[in-house]
């Protein structure tokens, strides 16, 4: 049986890897529960928020939480752009369609970054990486913490922006009647591109605090945009909450069957959670029923 | 002309054909397409890329060696499997006379199997697991360890640095990548490892994990945990990275990193990645050895091609890679012939007694495996990696444990 410590310790790590996970996922859950499309693109796009927060700390210096700032503007335009003029006329086509569409859009990303990037693995060196603070038994690993503050940071604000501006409340009208809010006279479309566009802007805020965790390679993405969808399945479709939540659970679950199992049965424990959840609770642990 | 006269003609001169001398010396002056299949990209990318450097400057040494002409036909398998066995597929059906590769167990065992289908020999570079020397196959051919040869030679050397450095580890944590190299290694070492009785350590536990992993934040806790003296290390480039990270992060320092035999730790990416932190984690690995004539000859091939780089961080897969050539176009010009069968059968009688890895001349046995490759002892010493053992080829002291070891 490990020791009380070592479980705690490998209980935090778990927390503190899933909160950015959980970030990560809220995009996809927000693009999802508003506009409808599951965006297979997810986890490429946060590649390349990776591979931009790497050039810009090779280029200037840049430590990757400053460098969340422009590459979350970057990300927000791209997103808007993608939206405006790519996905919004497939949103009325079969979702079939929609899947192909984003399939192409991953694969294309995938393939630009290897061409621009090459298949190395790149990554930040921060002076702060290797350290850690000791509290008590505790040993937290300092880029970790960071990048999970960042991510509840950036969620919270997400939240707040969705509960309490104009602009916020209009996107959700748009999530919960799509005709009711076209006749009422919200620009739907609009709304739309802004919604993508802030659901990249969370895969910027993630892909700039993961970089501290992680080398990047263009082949990353298909595993980020999977592990994506086990989250917010597992959290919830469309449930911000769920979302982090989701993340978590699979960040402490994965650490957990790592430490009491074995290491190589991590993945798999992520994948049986999910099953569970879609028998017991098909719309996620948040998620409201359909 | 009749239609009977014409098939006796025909029939003549297809017997004439058949017998001619000078359908040797065509074949003679015909270039060997050589496939070599190596992961250029994925998680084994540098390693594959490292390997590439030797392929490439085999053609030019190899001309003015042998007197062969070489035409590459390059592959990347990206580091999966099933790529490695439509690469495989693609060059023979494109026209390799053979195949070279794969820096990989699973690959080789995959790339294997489409050889010996499609008759067309495979000399395998660097791929340790034992299998793919024992299935009887008339096409594969291994100039490389099996991970039984490297696990033994490992442990010995293991057992040679305890005594050089006059240390005794009572137990070890053995990590290992669980891929079928990782694998084939847990194996080997969990059944040689207790007939060593000189070896004073007990492995307290074992943790696999996957070589493509992006965190090993718990697998390190978990080793940390166990307390033991020093880490047992069977590993690839990328996981030995983000391991020696995570083991600073979680201030773990083990009276050494001690490899019996796999890549990584010796690799240009780990000193450029790690800096400092690269310092003397060691491998017991297949090695080359400086003072041959061969390697020299490499050597000023590689400087001119890569005037940036320096062979001592990419000797074992340069030299490796490059004697899978040597031995395809050696046994290419005793054939006189791109003839599969013929050159499997030249390959099965090579007989090359100046080369550039350690250990006796390249000789295959009935099963197609050279027996006989040397290893070394490497500890990454100054920024470079460095032979500490066996002592006729040490070029330096080892140290363990590391400086600045506390038993905790």
């Amino acid at each position: 049986m490990p020791a009380a410590d070592l479980v705690a310790n490998v209980v935090v790590s778990g927390i503190l890897t899933g909160l950015v996970y959980g970030l990560m996922a809220l995009g996809l859950s927000v693009i999802f529960g508003v506009v409808r499309v599951v965006n297979f693109a997810h986890g490429e796009m946060m590649t390349i928020a990776m591979y931009m927060a790497t050039v810009l700390f090779a280029a200037l210096k840049l430590d990757p939480f400053l460098a969340m700032l422009p590459v979350a503007a970057a990300f927000f335009v791209f997103g808007y752009a993608l939206q405006a003029g790519l996905i919004n006329p497939f949103i009325t086509r079969p979702e079939h369609s929609q899947f192909m569409l984003l399939v192409a859009v991953a694969i294309i990303l995938v393939n630009a970054m290897l061409m621009v990037f090459g298949p190395d693995a790149r990554n930040v060196q921060v002076d702060y990486q290797l350290e850690s603070f000791e509290l008590g038994p505790l040993l937290v690993d300092k880029a970790r913490l960071f990048a999970a503050i960042a991510a509840v940071v950036a969620a919270a604000a997400f939240f707040a922006f969705f509960r309490y501006t104009l602009t916020g409340k209009a996107i959700r009208a748009c999530a919960d009647n799509y005709l009711g809010a076209r006749i009422v006279g919200l620009n739907v479309k609009h709304l739309y591109a802004l919604t993508f566009g802030l659901g990249a802007v969370c895969v910027a805020i993630a892909g700039c605090a993961m970089v501290l965790l992680v080398d990047v390679t263009p082949p990353l993405g298909p595993s980020y945009t999977l592990l994506a969808f086990v989250i917010v399945i597992v959290g919830g479709l469309g449930s911000m909450g769920g979302a982090l939540l989701g993340g978590v659970l699979i960040g402490v679950s994965e650490a957990l069957a790592g430490l009491f199992i074995t290491p190589s049965a991590k993945s798999m424990f992520s994948f049986g959670l999910l099953i569970l959840v879609l028998l017991l609770r098909p719309q996620g642990l948040l998620g409201k029923r359909a | 002309m009749k239609r009977r006269q014409f098939n006796k003609a025909l029939a003549v001169a297809g017997a004439l054909a058949a017998v001619n001398p000078f359908a040797i010396v065509r074949a003679q002056a015909q270039k060997l397409k050589v496939g070599v299949i190596l992961p250029r990209s994925g998680y084994l990318g540098f390693i594959g890329q490292s390997c590439q450097k030797g392929a490439d400057l085999a053609p030019g040494v190899i001309k003015e060696l042998l007197g062969v002409e070489l035409e590459l036909m390059n592959a990347d398998f990206e580091s999966n499997v099933d790529t490695a066995r439509t690469r495989a597929e693609r060059l023979i059906q494109e026209g390799a006379h053979v195949l070279v590769g794969p820096f990989d167990s699973g690959a080789a065992s995959a790339i294997a199997q489409v050889a010996e289908q499609r008759g067309i020999p495979f000399v395998i570079n660097i791929a340790a697991a034992p299998q793919i020397t024992e299935q009887g196959y008339k096409f594969v051919f291994r100039n490389f360890q099996t991970a039984g040869d490297i696990v033994r030679n490992g442990l010995d050397l293991i057992g040679e640095l305890f005594q050089a450095t006059s240390t005794v580890p009572r137990t070890a944590v053995f990590m290992h990548v669980n891929d079928t190299f990782g694998q084939a290694m847990a194996k080997g070492i969990n059944a040689v490892l207790p007939r060593r009785t000189q070896l004073p350590f007990k492995i307290v536990d074992q943790i696999g994990y996957d070589p493509a992993a992006k965190d090993l934040s718990v697998e390190v806790s978990k080793a940390k945990a166990t307390n033991a003296d020093f880490l047992l290390l069977v590993c690839r480039l990328n996981d030995a990275i983000i391991l020696r990270r995570e083991m600073v992060k979680q201030r773990w320092q083990p009276m050494g990193i001690v490899s019996p035999g796999s890549p990584g730790m010796y690799e240009e990416q780990y000193f450029k990645t790690l800096g400092k932190l690269s310092e003397y984690s060691i491998s017991n690995v297949p090695w080359y050895n400086p003072k041959s004539n061969m390697t020299k000859r490499v050597e000023a091939a590689f400087k001119k091609a890569n005037p940036k780089d320096n062979l001592v961080f990419h000797g074992l897969n340069v030299g490796f890679t490059f004697e899978a050539i040597l031995i395809a176009a050696d046994a290419f010009k005793r054939a006189k012939s791109t003839d599969p069968k013929a050159l499997a059968e030249a390959i099965r009688q090579t007989n090359i007694t100046e080369k550039m890895s350690l250990g006796g001349p390249i000789k295959f046995n009935d099963k197609g495996q050279v027996e006989g490759i040397g290893s070394a002892c490497v500890q990454n010493l100054n920024l470079l990696p460095t032979v500490v053992l066996p002592q006729e080829a040490a070029t330096a002291k080892p140290v363990f444990p590391v400086p600045g070891y506390k038993k905790t």
